[in-house]
């Protein structure tokens, strides 16, 4: 098990009600991690998400680690 | 100083245009993407960006530092509003110098290119009717087949 802190932007922080939160999970990926959280929170049909881990795009076959901090990145729409 | 920055305060070019004068330099192009006051059809009346800063910083200084490595060019900044904007505001500038225009004007366009599908900022319209949206974020449950959100 690894304690994680996540954090929700965009449409996600509003389809989730916060902009973050630290939470113990058995995922071994990031990958799983989304589907670990999305069973919990049946998030948005957005297109295809990318997923940050310590501040750097990663893929979502990422391994899962204590301490990481993960955010789950929707659609972009700069400019 | 880095070469991308977040601004949550309302800027104009001229702040940010010495960032990227150079004595090499023989013209200057620039961008300025502004909040328009429609988009799709829909009427829109403000709008809000927000950013994931530390990733978002870090991916926009990649995106000009490729630009530096494709382009002979002297001198490159972009600069990106975060926070409520109003219709016609400045949303983001790119600046680049070169010794000479082709370079700079392609580093511009590609920098602003880049930055509006790299970076990490997501755009909220509000439109006239009271509705809102986030912007490349709506997608209906039909076109989107379990799973796909990963691939």
């Amino acid at each position: 098990m690894a304690v994680i802190r996540i954090e929700y932007f965009a449409v996600l922080r509003e389809h989730v009600g916060r902009t973050g939160e630290e939470l113990r999970t058995a995922a071994a990926t990031v990958g799983e991690l989304y589907a670990e959280l999305d069973q919990r929170y049946a998030f948005p049909s957005v297109g295809r998400v990318k997923v940050a881990v310590n501040d750097e795009f990663r893929d979502w076959d990422a391994p899962v680690r204590d301490g990481d901090f993960v955010v789950f990145i929707p659609p972009v729409a700069g400019g | 100083m880095s070469c991308f920055a977040f601004s949550r305060e309302p800027f104009t070019p001229d702040r940010f245009r010495d960032l990227v004068v150079d004595p090499e330099a023989g013209g200057y192009a620039s961008f300025e993407g502004w909040v328009r006051n429609h988009n799709e059809g829909r009427e829109v009346v403000r709008l809000e960006y927000e950013g994931y800063e530390a990733l978002g910083i870090r991916e926009g200084e990649r995106v000009v530092l490729e630009a530096f490595a494709r382009f002979p060019i002297a001198k490159a900044h972009c600069v990106h509003r975060l926070g409520p904007l109003e219709i016609g505001e400045l949303a983001v500038w790119v600046g680049v110098t070169a010794a000479h225009r082709d370079a700079a004007f392609e580093a511009c366009r590609y920098i602003i290119d880049e930055v509006k599908t790299r970076v990490p900022v997501w755009k909220k319209e509000h439109y006239a009717d009271g509705d809102s949206g986030w912007i490349n974020c709506e997608v209906s449950p039909s076109d989107a087949p379990a799973g796909s959100a990963l691939l």
